[in-house]
């Protein structure tokens, strides 16, 4: 049994000008001490996948699918009241842009502080220290004055990282990281993986990273998915990805790193028809 | 040739937690910043998370003013809070935010967005703005069909090109990105730098270009500068900072880098299952 499993899943949004299909059928897995990479093209269905899974897509959202398991429960049928304890808890997710799901009008350290009361019910002191233990890990200095900041207040990469102390605080069994590092420089971006890393073996947490940095799949991937157009193009270990890409599409990807710029202009990948490109 | 950009001793100050009981602390977020740039050049801005990097780009922008320390646009000395932005400055100078979500209005269709500089800063005719409208959005890799939709039916990497086709819309002569390709996969962020890329030949446009990926900064820049705890401590022409970093940050940043090599991904895996055993 893995801890994540998701078979045949798909997302059509209800548009002014009919159904949008965003995911067309993607089988999906991770377990505990894993993680999976799902890479690919801007708009291909990546984060639509993972909120489904989360529950947190609108209401013009439809979702089905074969099977979604989290931890052998069936999350499809689950009540809305048992989702609501798990997500969050269980499962956590780093949202791709944290100045959309960070309240503007309450302080950081109160945000962080109301997720371990919620779902652990920690008490008033204990959550004080914790927040502030969650800070730290996450790199920010002076994290007890910290705490009474606003995100406003704080850098892209500062609130990228309460973001991910308030989806790490209650040790998930499963995070899902959409874009966990993208405004982050590249120091603090190995401390947050090492971090994340340390977390897996620890607490044998699975792991799912959504990202476009390839440097970061290599450091962390254990297997890769890539998506196009809504579809699975390829799954791969991550060794096998980077020295015997399978589709077309993710030699092109590879092929499009500014290392690999010949002259003065970069390679782009033009008008490929996925359904084409699925690795035999 | 005067450059297009001067910025002499930039500061700025935060002043965060004061109340009744207490007089709060001061942050500075950019202290003593100068550099020069000349038109049709690109200047990259490297730099610790926290650092000052998007303050600065407001105050490059004419969004927040400085603390003290001057700025010179095409040689003349600029002071919004003397003489505020001018129709012509605002046209003139234009930004990519780096949270492409938050300077969207939720309530406003794509197309209006990229419309709306048109309306507010040319006398252009409206369907002449629609045409330009629509450029724009197959300029930057989206679809006409996208024209009618809102901010919250794209993905993060089409939010982030609607941000980029909202600030070049206009002609800018200096654009400053901050973080514009973060959320672009390999291909779509090709497509991006080569039309960044484009322009500046076709135009002259100038770019301060904000960016943690280095091997975006290294192939985009002529002039880096590395930034930490508000001071630039790192300033140069892009070979000479790769080539010979001076100092310790930058070298530490060079070190941190990602490695995607196959020997790298192998030892990885090979210490991961070590470990499990
Ligand atoms: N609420 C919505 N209504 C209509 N279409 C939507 C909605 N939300 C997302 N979409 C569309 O669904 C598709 C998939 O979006 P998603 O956010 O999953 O992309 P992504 O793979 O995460 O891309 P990125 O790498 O740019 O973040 C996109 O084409 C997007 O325009
Ligand atoms: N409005 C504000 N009030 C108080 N402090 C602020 C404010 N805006 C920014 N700061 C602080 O100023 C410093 C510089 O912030 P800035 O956003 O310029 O950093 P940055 O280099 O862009 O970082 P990142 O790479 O994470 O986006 C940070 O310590 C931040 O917390
Ligand atoms: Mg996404
Ligand atoms: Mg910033």
């Amino acid at each position: 049994m893995h801890l994540l499993e998701v078979r045949n899943l798909t997302v059509s949004f209800d548009t002014s000008v009919g159904l949008f299909h965003a995911v067309k059928g993607i089988d999906l897995h991770v377990d505990a001490r894993e993680v999976l990479a799902i890479v690919g093209e801007s708009g291909s269905g990546k984060s639509v996948a993972m909120l489904s899974v989360m529950g947190l897509l609108p209401a013009t959202a439809t979702v089905t699918a074969d099977s979604m398991e989290f931890d052998g429960r069936d999350l499809l049928t689950m009540s809305a009241a048992q989702r609501r304890k798990i997500i969050g808890r269980d499962v956590a997710m780093i949202f791709q842009e944290p100045m959309t799901s960070l309240n503007p009008c309450f302080t950081v350290g109160f945000q962080i502080e109301e997720v371990l009361r919620f779902h652990l019910g920690m008490g008033r002191t204990e959550r004080r220290a914790r927040a502030v233990e969650l800070l730290r890990q996450v790199g920010i200095p002076e994290p007890e004055q910290r705490l009474h900041s606003f995100p406003h207040q704080m850098s892209g990469g500062q609130n990228q990282r309460v973001m991910i102390a308030m989806a790490i605080a209650c040790s998930p069994k499963l995070l899902i990281a959409d874009e966990p590092t993208t405004a982050l420089d590249v120091t603090i971006q190995k401390q947050i993986l090492d971090l994340l890393v340390h977390l897996q073996a620890e607490h044998g947490m699975g792991l799912i990273m959504i990202t476009h940095n390839i440097g970061v799949v290599a450091e962390t991937a254990d297997r890769v998915v890539v998506q196009y157009k809504g579809r699975r193009m390829e799954e791969a270990g991550v060794l096998e990805l980077f020295t015997a890409p399978k589709s077309p599409y993710t030699r092109a990807l590879l092929a499009a790193l500014p290392e690999n710029a010949t002259g003065d202009r970069l390679p782009t990948i033009a008008g490929f028809n996925p359904e084409d490109l699925v690795a035999q | 040739m005067t450059a297009v950009l001067e910025a002499r001793n930039i500061s700025r100050d935060y002043h965060v937690g004061g109340t009744l009981f207490g007089a709060g602390r001061v942050v500075h977020a950019v202290k003593n910043l100068s550099f020069s740039l000349d038109r049709g050049r690109t200047l990259a801005i490297v730099g610790e998370s926290g650092s000052g990097k998007s303050t600065l780009a407001r105050i490059l922008t004419l969004i927040d003013r400085q603390t003290s320390g001057e700025l010179f646009m095409d040689g003349a000395a600029v002071d919004i809070g003397r003489t505020g932005v001018t129709r012509d400055m605002r046209r003139k100078v234009q930004i990519v935010f780096q949270n492409p979500y938050g300077s969207l209005n939720p309530r406003q269709k794509i197309g209006d967005v990229l419309m709306e500089p048109l309306l507010l800063n040319t006398d252009m005719p409206v369907a002449e703005r629609r045409e330009r409208a629509l450029q724009m959005l197959v300029k930057v890799g989206l679809l006409p069909e996208h024209f009618n939709r809102y901010p919250h039916m794209f993905s993060g990497g089409q939010r982030q090109r609607i941000a980029i086709a909202r600030a070049i819309i206009l002609n800018p002569s200096l654009l400053v990105l901050d973080e514009p390709v973060s959320a672009l996969d390999l291909s779509v962020q090709a497509q991006i730098l080569n039309l960044l890329a484009d322009l500046q030949d076709e135009f002259g446009l100038t770019y301060v270009f904000i960016s943690h990926d280095l091997s975006v900064v290294r192939y985009i820049a002529d002039e880096v500068m590395v930034m930490y705890l508000g001071e630039a401590v790192e300033y140069g022409s892009r070979d000479r900072v790769f080539e010979a970093p001076q100092h310790a940050y930058t070298r530490t940043l060079f070190a941190a880098t990602p490695r995607a090599d196959v020997e790298s991904i192998r030892a990885r895996l090979a210490r991961k299952a070590a470990a499990a055993a």
